[in-house]
């Protein structure tokens, strides 16, 4: 869709809320298993919270969407003015066309998007539980917590240890931290969910954020329900546009004493777990969706990153 | 030569704002309607307007053309209701909507108050539902066109779809004709073998116009897993690779009932998009699923029809209704 190339730099869009910016690459690499685009976006970058997410023009194979990418890291200093970092995997026709960019080359990006994870009202530790990438925008949280003086605590879990996102970074920005790898290959052997009890003893975690797959965000909530803490959690869900228009991201979330159909993208991608209706996802849809102001109420929301796989 | 010999084209260049982008979207002088341009919006492929506004100022569109209404609040289909195909995707979304009723007291009051002309979709499951749906839409300021959704199964005849038959069609519109205070729309589906006797059927049926053209019905399979990759194993196709089935009804329609205003979209994405579709005898030219790809779409395609026209020395857009050289 983007036709863009050799334009590098301009910006659209209103005063607040999201941007379209033709970015310039600032820089591509390899982060383990996985990928990661720097792009030079200064107004973007001073607007991204963590747990928002970007929009990614890709081009070829007869692609016509956007990709999504929860927002890894933000820089809004420094020689670059301001960029933004995303990871990603490849999976299909976009991410392979990402994985190909190299520097100086342009890139659609619109964003930032969704809502981020609304930060600890109180004085509390926080327990932060990433699966695979979605270990990104929590780094990005984690970084955020310590600046504001909280003790942050880190789980991350993958199939594997290639999978695992940036171990080095999540030591780093952790008071305590665990790893699970369901072969065995680093850390504990099994799930995320196999260590929370441990993570979650002495009652001083308050909230509980997680990214990962949808079951495994749906097993954190169950724990960080047994414990009585709140549980934040960013959702992945196959979306289309990004902006709130087509409603292909809906699930369904306890809201106001009913359920509602509500929007990854706009309304989320950050939600309180607990609203959500995880025995209901991806059956039908029990109530209507919310209008109006409603549906951009302020309110606390996470990363959604399906890449559709044809 | 001169520089100027040697450039004919230049000699008949118009700056941007020389371009008289109107169209009028209505033949009929009891309900006049003339749109500032001919770019409105597909659809479902727009929201509430309120998303896209936080992007750009929306009242600059020819029209909104909001999500399909329906009589009773919609909760849709499950998920997964997208899927990439190439150059298009698949949606399944099951008309996901707040109902008519509380569309109006919420979202047109807001519509409305921005300033920008609103078409609205209404799509029933009767006869009798497209009957309701257009008793609430009288006497609503910012309503300038209702645009009936046909593509819809109507209960009442085995589930076939209103858009596929021409008794079926007549019968839905002259039930929106009928209550109507505004121009009436007829949205057809490509899915039929004689497309002009459908928009013959919606004429008899008092349609002012017809917007061409709805998605197709289409599938996506999984190898792998073997499963459909819509929760709803069908869905529509939209998007640049039906491009061409949309031009080839718009073209049909036009030649057929020259008179007849047509709203033309179908993978529309650029200003030679809309001038293919305003050449094949579209007098309005519909945004759609290129929206999901960039949101500032249809903002650059309404600033982008008038630089290309004055390019070419186009003094007005309506004159490209219907131009096509064959």
């Amino acid at each position: 869709m983007s036709s863009s190339r050799g334009r590098a730099s301009s910006v659209q869009g209103r005063a607040n809320g999201p941007l379209r910016v033709l970015c310039e690459v600032l820089s591509y690499r390899r982060i383990g298993n996985y990928h990661s685009l720097t792009f030079v976006a200064p107004e973007m970058a001073e607007r991204a919270k963590p747990g928002q997410f970007v929009s990614v023009g890709v081009e070829g194979d007869g692609t016509l969407l956007r990709r999504p990418f929860s927002i890894y890291a933000i820089s809004r200093h420094g020689p670059w003015a301001g960029t933004i970092e995303i990871v990603f995997d490849v999976v299909g026709p976009g991410t392979r066309y990402l994985s190909k960019l190299a520097k100086h080359d342009a890139v659609d990006i619109v964003g930032p998007l969704g809502r981020p994870f609304p930060m600890p009202q109180q004085a509390v530790d926080c327990l932060l539980v990433g699966g695979g990438y979605g270990a990104a925008p929590l780094l990005f949280l984690a970084q955020r917590l310590q600046q504001s003086s909280l003790r942050v605590n880190i789980v991350l879990g993958a199939a594997t240890q290639n999978r695992l996102f940036n171990i080095i970074e999540a030591k780093r920005l952790s008071a305590k931290s665990a790893f699970t790898t369901e072969d065995g290959s680093f850390g504990t052997p099994g799930r995320v969910t196999d260590v929370l009890d441990r993570m979650l003893a002495g009652g001083t975690v308050g909230v509980v954020y997680a990214c990962g797959p949808m079951p495994m965000l749906a097993a954190v909530t169950a724990i960080a329900r047994d414990h009585k803490i709140a549980v934040q959690v960013a959702v992945e869900e196959a979306m289309a546009c990004g902006v709130g228009v087509c409603m292909t991201c809906v699930l369904p979330v306890r809201r106001d004493g009913r359920t509602v159909n509500l929007r990854a993208c706009v309304e989320g991608p950050v939600f309180n777990g607990k609203k959500i209706l995880w025995a209901q996802l991806g059956q039908p849809p029990v109530m209507q969706m919310a209008t109006g102001d409603d549906a951009f109420a302020k309110g606390p929301v996470v990363t959604a990153v399906v890449e559709p796989r044809s | 030569m001169t520089a100027v010999e040697s450039s004919p084209r230049a000699a008949h260049r118009l700056r941007h704002d020389q371009v008289d982008t109107r169209v009028s979207l209505s033949a009929d002088p009891s309900q006049p309607l003339q749109l500032a341009n001919p770019i409105v919006t597909a659809s479902g492929c727009f929201g509430s307007g309120r998303e896209l506004e936080r992007f750009f100022d929306i009242s600059g569109l020819g029209a909104v053309v909001v999500k399909s209404l329906t009589v009773e609040p919609r909760d849709g289909l499950p998920t997964p209701r997208m899927a990439e195909t190439a150059s298009g995707m698949l949606n399944a979304i099951g008309l996901q909507n707040p109902g008519i009723e509380q569309w109006v007291a919420t979202e047109l009051p807001w519509l409305h108050e921005l300033g920008v002309p609103v078409i609205v979709s209404i799509a029933g499951k009767t006869v009798a539902e497209y009957r309701e749906l257009a008793e609430h839409l009288r006497d609503q300021p910012g309503v300038v066109a209702i645009e009936a959704n046909i593509s819809c199964p109507n209960v009442e005849d085995r589930n076939v779809v209103f858009a596929c038959r021409q008794d079926a069609t007549r019968k839905a519109i002259q039930q929106v004709t009928s209550v109507a205070d505004v121009p009436v729309f007829a949205k057809l589906s490509p899915d039929v073998t004689d497309i002009v006797t459908i928009a013959m059927a919606a004429v008899a049926g008092g349609a002012t116009g017809v917007s061409l053209v709805n998605t197709l019905l289409g599938m996506a399979i999984d190898a792998e897993s073997r499963r459909p990759k819509l929760a709803a194993v069908t869905g529509g196709l939209s998007g640049p690779a039906i491009k061409p089935v949309a031009l080839r009804a718009v073209h049909q329609v036009h030649q057929a009932l020259p008179d007849l205003p047509i709203i033309g979209m179908g993978g529309v994405s650029s200003v030679t998009d809309v001038v293919e579709f305003l050449l094949a005898g579209a007098s309005a030219v519909a945004v759609g699923t290129a929206t999901f790809a960039n949101p500032m779409v249809s903002l650059e395609v309404t600033q982008g029809l008038p630089r290309w026209c004055a390019e070419r020395g186009i003094a007005t857009v309506a004159e490209l209704r219907g131009a096509l050289l064959w």
